[in-house]
């Protein structure tokens, strides 16, 4: 398999992740704001800060609103990771790489793109935001479907498996790590008790876990059992540790993969296996930012190893 | 929609499918028949359709613009074009003939220049010609082939005979989209499928990576194929991924593939190194290899050039190939193929005159206003006039071009193509003028694609096909009437 190939395909998943968790991560926002006490003041730029997009929201706007937030992460083309701008890569990928994509896929995306297109307006209003949102969740979900019942398991689809996962893991610690910072602002404001439960349940709604979370913890959602939940589990497909080993797999059917999957270990090893959320503060921030650090640089790892011949 | 079939006149011109107003040439009489049971909204709706499809099936071509490269819907028009499969039959005879007869005078110019020698063609026009390539003496590719590839034009005139007007050798695109053009067609008039007896074309992917495999320099194992692309922002970028889709080729970009010192090339994958055997180069000659051609090209591949000359990797079109479909060559193949092949041509030129006899040229110049007059080496219809569309001052710049440089130009009479019935806008179809762009391919074997790419001057009164300059495309269906009655 070509080396350019394989990047595409890899940037392909990451990037259909991205719109999936984007377009998740807005659609469960608003929720979450209606429920919690008027004098908690969250605001919608805290999607911007997960996403570690400040410089460029501040490049393009002043106004820290609704709007524009919403604008940035659905329409912004300016915007690298927006819906539409991840839209546009993952077309350009499966262009480009229209030799190990079933065909299916390829006119699925020339949809969704299509559909996202004409129907933008809608995501930026409020009124109809939820049902735009919806369209192109199950939009990635018919492709990421179609791959699994379709791609053949050779390289290409290792490299699938590679995206996804690193992406996933990386969107979940973010996603842990905005809760963490909206429990610590409402500290501040002394509404610790109200709030902290809905916004643990909001993270898990986020990733679509909180029903497998109750069926498997068998406890009301708390804040340790959660972030736990989201790194350690098992057997939830976004939790980092099944991220982290499903990689540690693809790799197994790849060449040269050891130093890939000594790195993957190694990361399992020092921040999943072992660990317990006794502090779910700023010591969890620190360990989340870490753990973000790791995984940019397995990225740059897979790229050396397999990109960059 | 009866009334407004009736009313459909293409007048002086031959028409594809209507002999005379209400009537229908023989091959087009079942496809006219189901089109007259339309009425005026389904039709519109077919064409609705026809439009979704191919956005969602992804179909475009790219536009270069002021504004940068723009990937632009392929325009699609549903009423297809009909050919009786007696008269196809010929022609494509006529195709082999040519491409077989061509291919024999390529190779002779790189060797002995036995034609120039015996005085059929004059040397000037070989040593002027820009598409020569010294580098290219002396190397004998597989079966002699030189141009492996090739879209022939076709034209029909008045007579509603089928001439060639020029012969891409270089790197002509348009196949896939024949091959997108029918499956558009499938979806959006399926039922038409049912009635008439139209022969496939499905198997020119196939057809194509047979003909690769059989160039391969390495016997005895599988080999590798690469479509070596310029990378998304050519014009046809589309079509090279389609191919190497179709034919389970590997599309490469020049940054992909290195050469060794073996000689041997190799593309870049995560394993490492991986020999190459035939590379489909969608890259003009000049950009192909930056130690031999253009230097500054980032396109090409630093010593491809050496890797086929010590035979280790075979190239499609080989490079020079390009010599032939020089405008002014054009107006020799019917001497080419009597001398190479010993055969009269199945298939007619155009008239062609050639401005760099002083005779001619002046016939040329009297006749601007009649005349279609081309640069001997540009594609795509750019750089040429059409006298009848032309304005005074216009044919007075193209007087002065044409005496600077003689040997660059030819002029052809301008030509009453023939014309097929094409929807505009909401209104009834009206006739538009068309050109046929079939594929012949030659390596062990010759075959030619059944039927071709219609392109289709979308303009009234236009004569220019080209996609780049507003041109629409048809299906081309070869249609068998025998056993029918009639």
């Amino acid at each position: 398999m070509l080396s350019k190939v394989a990047e595409r395909v890899y940037w392909t998943a990451r990037y259909l992740e991205r719109i999936e968790s984007t377009a998740r991560l807005i659609s469960i926002y608003d929720k979450l704001l209606f429920d919690l006490p008027r004098s908690v003041h969250l605001s919608w730029y805290n999607l911007i800060t997960i996403n570690s997009l400040d410089k460029d929201f501040s490049e393009r706007y002043e106004v820290r609103d609704e709007r524009n937030v919403v604008k940035f992460l659905i329409g912004d083309e300016s915007n690298g990771s927006s819906i539409v701008s991840s839209l546009k890569a993952v077309r350009e990928n499966v262009r480009t790489t229209r030799d190990v994509i079933p065909a299916d896929v390829w006119y699925m995306i020339n949809e969704l793109s299509m559909y996202t297109q004409e129907n933008l307006m809608q995501g930026i209003n409020r009124s109809k935001r939820y049902d735009f949102l919806n369209e192109i969740i199950h939009g990635c979900q018919k492709i990421l479907g179609t791959l699994y019942s379709d791609m053949p398991r050779d390289a290409a689809w290792e490299f699938l498996r590679l995206g996804r996962n690193l992406e996933r893991a990386d969107m979940t610690t973010r996603n842990i790590d905005a809760a963490v910072s909206a429990i610590l602002e409402t500290e501040k404001l002394g509404e610790a008790v109200n709030s902290h439960q809905i916004i643990w349940l909001n993270l898990l709604c986020s990733l679509n876990a909180d029903h497998s979370y109750r069926r498997t913890m068998h406890e009301s959602v708390k804040g340790q059992a959660v972030v736990e939940y989201l790194l350690m589990n098992k057997a939830f497909p976004k939790s980092v540790g099944y991220c982290l080993s499903s990689m540690a797999n693809a790799g197994r059917r790849l060449p040269n993969a050891s130093e890939v999957r000594d790195e993957i270990l190694a990361i399992k090893l020092e921040y999943i296996i072992d660990y317990t959320a006794e502090d779910l503060g700023v010591a969890l921030r620190n360990y989340l930012n870490e753990l973000q650090i790791r995984i940019i640089g397995m990225h740059q790892k897979i790229s050396a190893t397999w990109f960059t011949a | 929609m009866q009334e407004e079939w009736k009313n459909y006149d293409p007048g002086k011109f031959y028409d594809e499918l209507i002999s005379r107003p209400g009537n229908a040439r023989k091959p087009a009489k079942k496809l006219f028949s189901y089109l007259k049971s339309l009425s005026a909204e389904d039709l519109a709706g077919r064409r609705q359709a026809a439009e979704a499809t191919i956005k969602a099936m992804g179909v475009t071509f790219t536009v270069y613009t002021d504004e940068g490269n723009i990937d632009r819907s392929w325009p699609f028009d549903i009423i297809p074009r009909v050919i009786a499969k007696k008269q196809w039959d010929t022609t494509a005879e006529g195709l082999k003939q040519r491409l077989q007869a061509l291919n024999l005078f390529i190779d002779d110019l790189y060797h002995d220049q036995k034609i120039i020698k015996d005085g059929i063609i004059p040397e000037f026009v070989l040593k002027q010609s820009v598409n020569y390539r010294k580098e290219c003496e002396g190397i004998s590719p597989a079966f002699g082939v030189w141009a492996h590839i090739c879209g022939t034009d076709l034209v029909r005139d008045s007579d509603g005979e089928f001439y060639v007007l020029e012969d891409n050798l270089r790197v002509p695109s348009g196949v896939s989209y024949m091959l997108e053009n029918r499956s558009i067609m499938k979806r959006v008039l399926p039922e038409v499928f049912e009635t008439v007896d139209i022969a496939p074309i499905a198997d020119y992917p196939a057809r194509l990576f047979d003909m690769l495999c059989s160039l391969s320099p390495r016997k005895g194992e599988k080999p590798v194929i690469a479509v070596l692309t310029p990378g998304i922002y050519n014009s046809a970028y589309f079509e090279h991924a389609f191919l190497a889709q179709q034919m389970g080729a590997e599309l490469v970009e020049g940054s992909d593939l290195v050469v060794n010192s073996d000689n041997c090339v190799y593309m870049k994958t995560i394993s490492g190194l991986e020999r190459v055997d035939v590379i489909y180069r969608r890259i003009d000659d000049m950009f192909i290899d930056p130690d031999v051609f253009h230097k500054d090209s980032v396109l090409g591949v630093r010593g491809l050039m050496r890797a086929w000359r010590a035979g280790k990797v075979a190239l499609a079109n080989a490079p020079g190939a390009g010599v032939a479909d020089d405008k002014v060559i054009y107006a020799f193949v019917p001497q080419v193929i009597k001398y190479y092949l010993d055969q009269d041509p199945i298939l007619p030129n155009v008239e062609t005159f050639l401005c760099y006899d002083d005779k001619q040229r002046e016939y040329v110049l009297a006749n601007l206003d009649k005349l279609v007059v081309k640069p001997a080496n540009e594609s795509g219809g750019y750089g040429m006039i059409v006298g009848p569309h032309s304005t005074k001052k216009e044919r007075e710049q193209f007087a002065e071009l044409i005496k600077a440089n003689p040997r660059n130009y030819i002029a052809q009479p301008t030509l009453d193509l023939s014309t097929a019935p094409t929807i505009v806008g909401k209104h009834s179809p009206e006739p538009r003028h068309l050109d046929l762009r079939p594929f012949i391919l030659q390596g062990k074997d010759t075959y030619v694609t059944t039927g071709g790419l219609t392109r289709v001057a979308m303009r009234k009164g236009s004569l220019v096909v080209n996609s780049s300059q507003g041109g629409g495309s048809k299906d081309t269906w070869i249609v068998d009437t025998d056993g029918e009655s009639k």
